[in-house]
């Protein structure tokens, strides 16, 4: 086995035996440390975390179900046009960010505010973000959760779906040239994995041996289609092999499992250039975004199924049990977390849109000509109809 | 005929043609049981089956890719990008495949039998990637046929028009009239010409060209227009592939003058390319240039949306510059 030698197709070794290989040929299973009830599986071995990371991340995640939850009102109430959630899939976000150094580069799809919120992105960046003010990084160009930040080392957010992955791999490389020890996380969905640019991503770094972690959440759904519809294969996991990759697959509510198995990507990654991919097993407890309604196309029983693995509350036990933190304390916790996420959305809510000139800015490294006399014909119809266009209109002088 | 959105009319036009012809088939992105993610496919799959009502993986080459064999088989595939902004992964498929496929082969083989559906446009809070109007990129391509309606009545005929007309067709569905245009059509069969633009309103002092949900804002500017006196015939061009050169040309031969309003870029939208034939044809019966009004030559900025867009106010400015030349 692993003779590998159909790289060259002339010395391929022969057989005389006509072997159909079956298609399920690999069946992975999925690595665990801490059981649906937050107990330790006899024999698991607990990743090397001390008791301020192990709080940081169930701060995380609380503070993200929180955002996630206030946001999907928020967007209800019609004070934001659109929100993504992230419920149930806060353990492989957060669980993989904690295990990257901070120079890691991180190319999310747009699920994984959990890593963002890790790195230290603040609430009031969250916000100013979902409500495309001026105080945005972004200035305000782009939809909700479309989060970005250079200083975090996380690759601002495109909705076109695994358009990152051949990116990740191409940043990797640079990585890697630059012979800095980092590396590059690229999240994606199950679905995304479909699109041609996973195969060219996850090929060429295979090829190049670059510094890349490609982690897929397999959270069952692409909006309403379900992983059986998505592919006829043992997941994602087993794609690996066929570019000469290694590959782990992990529960993805297991917030240690998804550590242990990040580091170890990492390790790999960094120190001995072999790009991995990791399946992170999950269950997408939200609709797809705001825009659609779940029980269209999915049972209450299925999702109630489901619930019981959600990754929080295993977490949580485990932290409780091992008397890191108390159940008052975090009950005290999220609600702190609560008054801090309204009290931002408050703030956020009444910063006005980015500057009108903003429009024409970073189409180029500085615009052009034919911008520029755009611009002065928009201020020029702006200040005839000033009340056509109230967001800046004010601003036009 | 009954009361139809723009949405169920596309449904009823993709009803009727799967009830006429066993060999129609759609499918796409979330397109079976859920009835896509605009529900335009809704019940389809519960009354013609999973073999020809069914989702994709989420790979749009590839289901550009499928459709071109499909069609090239002998079926009538209706494939649906869910967003125009997500058909570039399949811009390979389409220009180098569906539009070359007849005649890199003498007419050996074809894929006339494709028609792609896919959303276009503005004005949703979309920001980048849910409000592009790529169809110029499209334009620039031979063998490809490129419709886009403007309401329901008009969506449900073209639409049965391209589906079993024998060359691919690239159908751009206006997404910001999908709910909001509401409108009589027969829930029969009916057709609507390809390649034909129509005189949606006459008009005797200039001429404003558009296509799909723009005319909707150009009929406001000619609402504004006449409050001044001036009298706009505007023209919808409905297929903006082949497109119907000679109605426009005679509109703009009685008006003198000419105006395209447009939600894309400025730049090389397929404005640019009506103005260049307008002023071929008609030169001398011009009194004004062609104007136009367009998106801004930047991508579509959710917080500046409105400022970005094209909309009435734009138009009746371009219109004044036309007539106040």
């Amino acid at each position: 086995m692993a003779k590998q030698m159909a790289k060259d197709p002339q010395k391929t070794a022969v057989t005389t035996k006509l072997e159909v290989i079956p298609a399920n040929a690999l069946d992975i299973p999925m690595f665990q440390v801490l059981k649906e009830d937050g107990s330790v599986h006899k024999g698991a071995k607990l990743p090397d975390i001390d008791k301020e990371l192990a709080l940081k991340m169930f701060s995380t995640m609380q503070f993200i179900r929180v955002l996630d939850e206030r946001m999907i009102a928020a967007q209800r109430q019609g004070r934001i046009s659109f929100y993504l959630s992230s419920l149930g899939e806060e353990a492989a976000a957060i669980g993989s960010a904690a295990a990257l150094e901070f120079e890691d580069m991180i190319m999310g799809q747009y699920r994984e505010q959990g890593a963002l919120a890790f790195r230290g992105f603040t609430i009031e960046q969250f916000m100013n973000q979902l409500f495309s003010n001026a105080k945005d990084l972004g200035k305000g160009r782009q939809m909700p959760v479309h989060y970005g930040c250079a200083a975090l080392n996380f690759m601002t957010i495109s909705s076109p779906l695994g358009t990152q992955i051949p990116q990740a791999t191409g940043y990797a490389f640079g990585q890697k040239q630059s012979g800095d020890k980092t590396c590059t996380l690229c999240y994606f969905g199950e679905g995304a994995a479909s699109e041609g640019d996973f195969h060219a991503g996850l090929n060429m770094a295979a090829v190049y041996k670059v510094p890349v972690i490609f982690f897929c959440r397999n959270n069952g759904y692409a909006i309403s289609t379900p992983a059986h519809e998505q592919f006829a294969g043992d997941g994602i996991a087993p794609r690996a092999t066929g570019y000469g990759m290694k590959a782990i697959r992990v529960d993805g509510n297991d917030i240690f499992a998804v550590y242990a198995a990040t580091q170890e990507a990492r390790r790999l990654a960094v120190e001995e250039n072999e790009p991995v991919l990791i399946e992170a097993m999950s269950y997408r407890m939200a609709g797809h975004s705001t825009s659609d309604d779940p029980t269209g196309y999915r049972t209450r029983e299925e999702e109630d199924a489901r619930r019981i693995r959600e990754p929080m509350v295993r977490f949580r036990n485990w932290l409780v049990k091992k008397g890191w933190i108390t159940e008052e304390e975090a009950d005290a916790q999220q609600q702190s977390h609560k008054e801090t996420v309204l009290a931002a959305l408050k703030k956020a809510e009444t910063v006005p849109v980015p500057a009108l000139e903003e429009i024409i800015v970073d189409v180029y490294d500085t615009p052009t000509q034919a911008l520029y006399d755009q611009l002065e014909e928009l201020k020029t119809h702006i200040k005839k109809y000033p009340d056509a266009y109230p967001k800046t209109s004010g601003g036009v002088k | 005929m009954a009361k139809m959105n723009l949405l169920q009319a596309i449904n009823s036009a993709l009803d009727v043609a799967m009830a006429k012809n066993d060999k129609v088939s759609v499918f796409g992105e979330d397109v079976g049981h859920f009835g896509g993610v605009f529900r335009a496919t809704s019940g389809l799959q519960e009354k013609y089956g999973r073999s020809r009502c069914f989702n994709t993986p989420l790979v749009e080459q590839g289901i550009i890719g499928f459709a071109n064999g499909l069609a090239a088989q002998g079926s009538f595939p209706v494939a649906e990008i869910q967003f125009g902004d997500y058909i570039f992964p399949a811009f390979d498929q389409i220009v180098n495949e569906t539009a070359k496929f007849r005649y890199r082969s003498g007419n050996e083989f074809n894929v006339g039998g494709l028609t792609i559906r896919t959303p276009y446009g503005g004005g949703i809070h979309g920001g980048h990637y849910h409000s592009q109007s790529p169809e110029a990129y499209f334009a620039h391509t031979p063998g490809l046929k490129i419709v886009i309606p403007r309401n329901p009545y008009q969506a449900k005929g073209l639409l049965l028009s391209a589906i079993f007309d024998p060359n691919p067709v690239l159908f751009m569905e206006p997404k910001r009239l999908y709910r909001a245009a509401v409108g009589e059509v027969p829930e029969d069969e009916y057709t609507i010409p390809l390649g034909k633009a129509e005189v949606v309103q006459e008009g005797s002092d200039v001429t404003v060209v558009g296509w799909g949900a723009q005319i909707e804002v150009i009929e406001r500017a000619a609402e504004l227009a006449a409050k001044d006196g001036v009298s706009v015939e505007i023209v919808d061009l409905r297929s903006i592939l082949p497109w119907d050169v000679d109605t426009v040309a005679k509109s703009v031969m009685k008006t003198g003058r000419a105006v395209v309003s447009q939600e894309a870029p400025h730049t090389m939208a397929f404005g640019s390319e009506v103005a260049a034939t307008i002023q071929e044809k008609c030169f001398l019966y011009l009194e004004s240039p062609v104007m136009r009004a367009s998106g801004l030559d930047t991508p579509y900025p959710l917080a500046h949306e409105k400022e970005y867009f094209s909309d009435h106010l734009k138009t009746y400015e371009a219109i004044k510059r036309s007539l106040n030349y």
